[in-house]
């Protein structure tokens, strides 16, 4: 038996506009800005969907339909349903329908894609539980495995799930951490009692992810039969495959002409040809096979950069002073009981903001490897911090 | 090469590329005769031949006529003779002829490449007379220096003159790219960009700065004020009257803000007059043309150098500042700020967001820091190697275009 475990995380910010010093006092709307500015929301969810969000579906639900034995797990952020709430509904009942055929399994995380957990432990458990009645309610399912935001994982956070009972976890299957072992098993989090622990097969999922379009790789272009050999040649160290990816990967970061979206439908239709070749959610995944190991992580892993560290997020003194003086406010922001001051508050915690603050890269000038909404990551700052002045000034106001 | 200034002779930024360029040429092999308008000694000079075009002294090599009256100038020089009272136009027609002597004379260069509308002429000549490929460096047009309105139309028809002859050109930056290919109608592929660097004697230069010297500036510091500063001339093209008003806006937010206007210009007057009709004199100080050790006193006291020009093809004085540690916003209609990454920018009319990048700046330490931090790394990232390098690429393709190998 070999087995793939495709899971897909589905994720748009709300981000904040250019938010003037001028406005402070004046003018508490952060997050609405016109349809034609570079911040605008409503217009990146909607070019988002026509490339990606539908075309994707679209394709994952033909094939639910073709193959009753294909399967994959979601994730899908807070900030996203709220914003497919109102731009595109028919993509939660898209989703919902696919829900409902059991194939399909949705994985739990913060609610506003954050990484609380680094900071406030109380709000981050509030945003899991948030995400978790949302995904209820619109789905009518209970997440059973957990992944934190932008896979971010220690010993720390495998212990909070396996006390909340979640029975898996995720996390980046980075070699540094596995040494000789191979991410193709499942594995138990050291000191932890029932939860399992899954790991990305970054080489195979980056090949689609990222490298898929590249001609400069010495692989392009990436056909299914010779993704298919190195799918087998790798079971040879263990048979599940972790393909974790971005769900936009699919039209947004990699376009339709790229013929990402033909390649992956042949793949599943093609994997499944062999009989002894399958697709497992998270969940099952997790139950092919006894843990092979206990893996320990003190240090924090994430599916990011190189480094697969945290220091796309924290590393500069923008992005800690913002953190620290965000997370400092939050118990006066709760005091008010402000259902609209603690919401816009929390959606300042979303990890893309302290992201679009990163220099790390930022003098060489890549601009176009550089995704962001904003000119550079001083205006990102500048803008939140503003923001966060506003937030004081209604504190002193409620 | 064709220039109409060299330091220590030079008036501006102009010969300090000249010269760098140069240098940096013949250190890859480039065997260079430079042409100057005047007749002077030029230290420093043995890597080229510079060769003086007239017997005017350097002072003259705009013409008598940019200064007043004949009479008056009588007064300042008395052994002036009178045929030395000539135009700018006199002086160009004599640096013209010189050159065609130069080339009759002379083995023909591979290339000319010559350095603003003002050796355009000659260039033309050289190329007309003599079948020599032309590369016209455009340091400025006219457009820049009048604020992007309509400037001399002597000058544009000499600059477009030179611009349609060259066999290839080559722009300060994108900035300056744009404006020869929207205003000039000049074909894009005919432009090649090539940016300046920092004067490398800058770099070396023995400078320390005594926190002692400016007590006033430096208790205002201790009070928790922000200096901000500009440099340069105060002229339409600079973009000040925009600058004072996001400074009012500014102050209006926190008033612990100190504005330093350094230099001088036809604008001095109208500039101090908006000051005090905005009611903000007390925060802004115009320190009058300064140069030199002064100048780095300035750009050391400064914790904010503000480039607002409305047109800027490069803009030399963002990199002096940076050097010295300072922060920097810039429009996004200079040259300086296409290369620059770690930085502040805005659109020149945009008073609002200048406002609001200077209040930020002022009141994170957290983004102050980390811009200083960063630009220290990158301000220097264009070499005048690099420079060279590029100028023979473009010779070479110059040449070709003329059918020579």
């Amino acid at each position: 038996m070999r087995a793939i475990c495709l899971y897909l995380h589905i994720h748009q910010p709300i981000r904040y506009r250019e938010y003037s010093i001028f406005d402070v006092g004046n003018d508490s709307n952060y997050y609405n800005d016109s349809f034609d500015s570079r911040q605008s929301n409503e217009r990146i969810f909607k070019k988002v969907a026509e490339k990606s969000y539908h075309p994707m579906l679209n394709l994952l639900e033909a094939n639910l339909i073709k193959h009753p034995e294909f399967k994959f797990s979601l994730s899908i952020t807070g900030t996203w349903l709220e914003q497919a709430e109102v731009y595109d509904p028919e993509l939660i009942s898209q989703i919902k329908r696919m829900v409902d055929t059991g194939q399909v399994e949705i994985v739990g995380e913060t609610f506003y894609h954050s990484l609380a957990f680094f900071h406030n432990t109380d709000e981050f458990e509030q945003q899991v539980a948030m995400h978790a009645t949302a995904i209820k309610r619109l789905f009518n399912v209970t997440p059973q495995v957990f992944r934190n935001t932008e896979l971010a994982y220690n010993d720390e956070l495998a212990h909070w799930a396996d006390s909340k009972g979640y029975t898996t976890i995720l996390a980046e299957g980075w070699d540094k951490i596995l040494d000789w072992r191979s991410p193709n098993h499942v594995y138990k989090p050291a000191g932890c009692q029932n939860l399992k622990l899954l790991l990305k097969n970054y080489r195979l999922s980056d090949d689609i992810a990222f490298r898929f379009s590249n001609r400069g790789w010495s692989e392009w272009p990436l056909t299914v039969p010779k993704y298919l050999s190195w799918l087998k040649d790798d079971c040879l160290r263990g048979n599940l495959i972790n393909l974790f990816m971005d769900f936009e990967t699919f039209g947004e970061h990699q376009w339709k002409d790229t013929g990402i979206f033909d390649f992956m439908n042949q793949l599943i239709s093609d994997w499944l040809t062999e009989y002894e070749n399958k697709f497992v959610t998270v969940s099952e995944a997790a139950k092919l096979e006894a843990p092979q190991d206990g893996i320990s992580m003190p240090e924090t892993i994430t599916w990011a950069d190189t480094e697969r560290d945290l220091s796309a997020w924290n590393s500069n003194s923008m992005q800690k002073s913002a953190m620290e003086e965000l997370y400092s406010l939050r118990e006066k922001i709760l005091s008010t009981q402000d259902n609209r001051l603690i919401s816009d508050w929390r959606h300042l915690t979303t990890s893309d903001h302290p992201y679009a603050m990163c220099t790390k890269y930022w003098h060489d000038g890549d601009v176009h490897a550089y995704f962001s909404a904003y000119a550079s990551p001083y205006e990102a700052f500048m803008y939140f911090m503003n923001v966060l002045r506003d937030l004081e000034f209604r504190i002193g106001k409620a | 090469m064709l220039g109409w200034e060299l330091p220590p002779h030079n008036s501006g930024g102009l010969g300090v590329a000249c010269f760098n360029m140069a240098k940096a040429l013949s250190n890859q092999g480039a065997d260079i005769d430079f042409v100057v308008p005047y007749q002077a000694k030029h230290p420093n000079t043995k890597f080229m031949h510079v060769l003086n075009a007239t017997n005017l002294d350097p002072i003259h090599r705009y013409g008598g006529g940019a200064y007043t009256t004949a009479h008056l100038f009588d007064e300042i020089i008395p052994d002036l003779k009178d045929e030395n009272l000539v135009s700018i136009r006199e002086v160009q027609q004599e640096y013209c002829n010189y050159v065609e002597k130069y080339l009759l004379t002379n083995e023909k260069p591979d290339v000319i490449h010559a350095h603003d509308w003002l050796t355009y002429e000659a260039g033309i000549m050289a190329k007309k007379e003599f079948n020599v490929p032309l590369i016209a460096h455009v340091h400025a047009t006219e457009f820049d220096r009048a604020g992007m309105h309509v400037g001399n139309p002597l000058i544009h028809e000499v600059e477009y003159e030179g611009l349609m002859q060259a066999d290839r050109i080559i722009a300060v930056s994108e900035t300056t790219k744009r404006i020869i290919h929207e205003k000039y109608h000049i074909p894009l592929s005919k432009i090649d960009v090539v940016y300046n660097s920092l004067d490398e004697s800058y770099e070396v230069e023995d400078y320390s700065f005594n926190d002692k010297t400016y007590q006033y500036i430096e208790s205002l510091k201790d009070q928790g004020y922000t200096i901000v500063s500009t440099v340069g001339r105060f002229t339409i093209q600079k973009g000040l009257p925009g600058l004072l008003r996001a400074a009012s806006l500014a102050i209006s937010k926190n008033n612990k803000l100190i504005f330093i206007f350094a230099g001088d210009g036809e604008e001095r007057n109208s500039l101090i007059e908006l000051t005090a009709d905005l009611g903000i004199s007390k925060n802004v100080i115009f320190t009058g043309f300064i140069r030199g050790k002064k100048l780095r006193d300035i750009y050391s006291l400064t914790d904010i150098f503000v480039m607002s020009s409305i047109s800027e093809p490069f803009g030399l004085t963002a990199l002096e500042a940076a050097h010295h540690g300072d922060v920097l916003i810039l429009a996004n209609q200079s040259g300086v700020s296409e290369i620059i990454w770690s930085a502040l920018k805005y659109d020149f009319w945009d008073k609002k967001k200048l406002a609001d990048e200077i209040l930020s700046v002022a009141e994170n330490p957290a983004l102050k820091n980390s811009l200083k931090k960063n630009i220290k790394k990158e301000y220097h990232k264009i070499s005048w190697d690099k420079v060279a390098k590029k100028c023979l690429k473009v010779y070479n393709e110059a040449m070709k275009h003329k059918g020579i190998d």
